[in-house]
């Protein structure tokens, strides 16, 4: 105490820090007490609330994505498959910088404007946090192999394997198996989300759309233990997910690459049914694309040259082409001539090339300009006499054409799985009153029986109204599925889908398919180049539709008019005419006519089939 | 200290026992060692779970803790008197050691906190402050008639706050909040009157909005409104504490066990091994285990002030005192902080936190405390 010149007093200096130390104890406790408050409130009395946080924190359900199922042709050839593909993926909740995270990936792989813009988008969508984002897809063993070496430096950014759809026959399918795409904003609000939370891919078109349920399969679930980075460290509980079905088609993929060859360059359409079980053997539409495109998403440029390019290979002309079916659907006319009585087999007209209605100026031509002399029913159709048609519509009238027709088809879809088949017009007294406003006049009639005028049928609805004749009626829808590979699902008839049709005497049945024999076969018969030398015998019919309508008085010159300007060829038929085993109907747009353009597709298409395919399958070459 | 020497008694520390004279002629306190020692055992056990089951984890700390012993040891052999005579001199080197922090000092994540002399290892002239600021302050008010009057007081604030406003702005809110307490402690000790302390208290009070505008970083404001609402920024700056109470209230009354607290375990609990590690003792010894815990350092805190009410001289006494509360500061401020009654601020819970420097400076106030236990001098009763 040197520097003190105060009496200082021990004696009270220590009493004073003997009290001050009681309180400081007595505060000490209290702050003591105040932590332990806080303790037992946090770990008794709500205990069990922060159990379940915790529980919370660190067990996820996670759903698992069921393996889709596999589609096949007829002979197991795999139509639709799924291969890993490797996709880089960002988890938004552990990017500190998106931008800056995109643009040092940017840096390492070759990222374009498309990826980021499409990464944005699926950004905003709703979706599970630390859910991740695809950037891009398909990485090449070389982009896996930079983004591995830098993942360190890249907190949220990871590769994931997933399996993604592939087509290994490409284009050939296209335009029956259809495809699946990333699912959009609209598909999302209509799906299960349940059973779709794991589920990146879903059916657009075809075959991939109608048995979307069927091929999905089911959702399973695992309850795993993450840390705090995300990362599964086990597996604490899992239910499997059931996966889709395998399907098996009609479609024999060799008969559809055959198609697609002799189909090459033309914009056109075939459809063959195999006539005993309504089996869509081939169904083809060209130009196509690659479906293989479109399921991890499209880029803009190729999407915009498929989408503007003036031969639409996007348009399935097979489902959606609606066409004038010419010529290729009087046997059906003549057919409901015969069973009504408005004709018969021996009545005879005078063909002069030209008709013309009482009261009437306008004179109905035939295509052969001078007319095919006297001509019987049989001769009609084998040389495709409009003139008799002229006649053989006007006798029967709107209203019986209209229904047989609509007996065999015609204005509505009948196939049991092809959704996306439009209808065509079967124009009738009601359909014209309603959608042009107008009344029925007898010439509308007379361009009606010779598949003119209003009428618009697809490839498919004539492909439909062929078989239905090779089945002399019996009513068999079209489908695409066989079964599934485990046999559990088959397609049931339905009644709104079609029904046998009876006629009154049966035995014309006979009679319309020798007279589409006499097509094939006959001396003037229109496609007798088509069916010479056949080692069967074919039932056949061409058509040939106008796209420009020629004015009165005027000659139709194909060589003269623009390309697009010409008709469409157009043929129908089955083999063997005796006993069909396929019935094919094809269009050749702005081909010419039927007999030079479309017949000889389809006899080709014959000849593989009964010839080749079908000889391998009874020695047994496949499987 | 010969002369210091000299004036003890002889055997005195045998009259206070004779299985206490080993210990007492090493200088040490047997209770305080023995609580001391179960308290880093105990530390040394949570650690091993906090740090994700790594030894080199347990091995590093455990180096630190004997070194530290050591420090404890060796200053726990001079006498009170010799830190007291030191006390200004301490002082005046500790201020320019600040300084030279300020103008020269190195650091991290944006706190400049550490001086590189040339010669001499890497240290933080903060950490040493807490030793030395309630030294100068018992010093001061040691020489001054007690109850100190007003102008003491004063005195002593402008000691106190001159280092304090120079920690505040490294930044490190944590440290200087302990420096300031010890300061306090002292002048609380010393008997100042009831009627300056609330005084002060209202001019704090007032002094806050200041603060808040014109001293406080960002950082730091964050943080307080993080702790008022910490459901506000659940992802941010309010998981911590979010986290931290969600591990406390999952262990429940007996824990999850041993190396199975799922938050720490998982690294869901940020700073599970350094500032946040009471809550992994909470969520895997549960309730229990936080009360021995408590425990422990409840009966360090009175053994503490058992020595300083027991000490024979005011700059000891008032030493000891703001010593041994400062350390209930270090726990009351942590456990407070992660439990989500106050806001987030960096102190370690006090030799349980994985981290050197403070573990450094606490043995060294016990060290303290045990010289003033152990060098008594017979004549002054």
């Amino acid at each position: 105490m040197r520097n003190s010149h105060h009496i200082k007093d021990a004696n009270r200096e220590k009493s004073i820090f003997a009290f001050r130390s009681v309180l400081a104890l007595i505060i000490v406790l209290a702050m003591l007490a105040a932590l332990i408050a806080r303790m037992y409130h946090l770990q008794i009395t709500n205990h069990s609330h922060y159990q379940t946080l915790s529980d919370k924190n660190r067990m996820q359900l996670r759903s698992v994505a069921p393996t889709r199922g596999l589609i096949y042709d007829r002979n197991g050839v795999l139509l639709a498959d799924n291969q890993p593909i490797f996709s880089l993926a960002l988890i938004p909740e552990q990017v500190d910088d998106l931008d800056f995270t995109i643009k040092q990936l940017g840096e390492i792989i070759d990222l374009q404007d498309r990826h980021v813009t499409g990464f944005k988008k699926r950004l905003k969508r709703s979706r599970r946090p630390y859910k991740e984002v695809v950037l891009k897809s398909k990485l090449t063993e070389e982009e896996i192999a930079r983004i591995e070496v830098r993942r360190h430096t890249l907190p949220g950014v990871e590769v994931q394997a997933e399996l993604a759809r592939y087509y290994p026959l490409g284009e050939a399918t296209a335009h029956s198996i259809g495809y699946v795409g990333r699912i959009n904003e609209k598909e999302l609000a209509k799906l299960d989300p349940q059973n779709y939370s794991a589920t990146n891919y879903i059916g657009k078109l075809g075959v991939e759309r109608f048995y979307e349920s069927e091929l999905h399969g089911s959702v399973g679930f695992e309850t795993v233990e993450i840390n705090a980075s995300n990362r599964i460290l086990r597996s604490l509980d899992h239910l499997a997910s059931t996966p889709g079905k395998d399907l098996v088609l009609h479609m024999d993929a060799r008969l559809q690459l055959k198609v697609m060859e002799l189909l090459e360059g033309k914009r056109a359409a075939l459809v063959a049914i195999e006539p005993k079980t309504g089996g869509v053997l081939a169904q083809v539409s060209t130009p196509s694309y690659d479906p293989n495109k479109f399921v991890t998403g499209i880029d803009h440029k190729s999407y915009g040259l498929l989408r503007d390019s003036i031969d639409t290979p996007l348009f399935n002309r097979a489902l959606k082409g609606q066409y004038p079916p010419g010529s290729t659907i009087k046997p059906v006319v003549g057919l409901a001539g015969l069973d009504v009585g408005v004709t018969s087999r021996d009545y005879t007209i005078n063909d002069r090339g030209r008709y013309q209605l009482k009261n009437d100026d306008r004179i109905y031509r035939n295509w052969k300009r001078e007319g095919h002399g006297i001509i019987n029913l049989k001769d009609a159709i084998a040389e495709s006499s409009d003139t008799y048609f002229y006649e053989l519509a006007f006798n029967m009238g709107v209203d019986r054409m209209s229904r047989y027709l609509g007996y065999f088809g015609f204005g509505s879809n009948l196939s049991l799985d092809v959704s996306e088949g439009r209808s065509g017009i079967l124009p009738s007294r009601e359909w014209k009153r309603a959608w042009r406003g107008l009344p029925w006049y007898p010439g509308d009639s007379l361009n009606m029986g010779i598949g003119q005028g209003f009428m618009l049928a697809t490839p498919f609805q004539l492909a439909t109204m062929t078989a239905l004749i090779a089945n002399h009626g019996q009513w068999v829808a079209p489908r695409l599925l066989k079964s599934t590979r485990d046999g559990s699902i088959v397609l049931s008839q339905r009644p709104d889908k079609g029904s046998d049709v009876a006629l009154n005497k049966p035995d014309n049945w006979d009679y319309i398919v020798e007279t589409m024999e006499e097509v094939m076969h006959g001396k003037k018969g229109t496609a007798r180049a088509s069916g010479a030398r056949s080692s069967y015998r074919i039932a056949g019919k061409t058509g040939t539709a106008q796209v420009v309508e020629i004015p009165q008085g005027e000659e139709y010159d194909a060589e003269a008019l623009a390309e697009r300007h010409r008709d469409h060829a157009l043929f129908v038929g089955f083999a063997p005419a005796d006993d069909p085993d396929i019935a094919v109907a094809v269009i050749v747009e702005n081909g010419g006519g039927g007999s030079s353009a479309a017949a000889p597709i389809a006899r080709a298409v014959f000849d593989e089939w009964i010839n080749v395919l079908s000889v391998d399958a009874d020695q047994g070459v496949l499987q | 200290m010969r002369g210091d020497f000299l004036r003890h008694m002889p055997g005195a520390d045998a009259s206070l026992g004779k299985g206490k004279s080993f210990f007492y002629r090493l200088h040490i306190d047997p209770i305080l060692l023995g609580l001391l020692l179960a308290l880093v055992g105990f530390g040394l056990v949570i650690l091993y779970s906090a740090g994700g089951e790594r030894w080199a984890y347990v091995e590093r700390q455990g180096i630190r803790f004997l070194a530290a012993f050591g420090v404890m040891f060796v200053v726990a052999q001079f006498e009170p008197s010799f830190y007291k005579r030191w006390s200004v001199v301490l002082f005046v080197l500790g201020v320019i050691a600040l300084l030279g922090v300020m103008f020269f000092g190195v650091g991290a994540k944006g706190a400049q906190r550490w001086l590189q002399l040339p010669g001499l290892p890497r240290f933080q002239p903060s950490e040493l402050m807490k030793l030395i600021v309630p030294m100068m302050a018992a010093w001061y008010l040691s020489s001054r008639y007690l109850p100190p009057s007003f102008r003491d007081v004063f005195v002593t604030l402008v000691l106190i706050f001159v280092p304090v406003l120079l920690i505040v702005q490294q930044p490190d809110l944590g440290t200087s909040i302990l420096i300031a307490s010890s300061g306090l402690f002292v002048i609380l000790f010393a008997g100042i009157s009831w009627k300056v302390v609330a005084g002060f208290g209202a001019i704090v009070a007032s002094c806050l909005p200041v603060m808040w505008h014109f001293v406080m970083r960002d950082y730091q404001k964050q943080r307080v409104l993080t702790f008022l609402d910490p459901e506000s920024d659940p992802l941010g700056a309010g998981w911590n504490i979010i986290q931290s109470k969600t591990a406390i209230g999952s262990g429940g009354t007996w824990g999850k066990g041993w190396l199975e607290g799922t938050q720490s375990q998982l690294n869901f609990l940020p700073e599970s091994h350094t500032d946040f590690i009471i809550a992994v003792c909470a969520e895997e010894f549960g309730f229990v285990g936080v009360l021995a815990l408590l425990g422990l350092y409840l009966m360090i805190v009175v053994r503490g002030l058992y020595i300083a009410v027991k000490a024979q001289d005011s700059y000891s006494r008032l030493l000891a005192g703001s010593l041994i509360l400062t350390f209930f500061v270090y726990v009351f401020v942590n456990i407070g902080m992660v439990s989500g009654i106050l806001p987030v601020v960096g102190v370690p819970l006090p030799l349980v936190s994985y981290g050197g420097t403070s573990v450094i400076t606490l043995m060294a106030a016990f060290g303290v405390i045990m010289s003033i236990h152990t060098h008594r001098r017979f004549l002054s009763r």
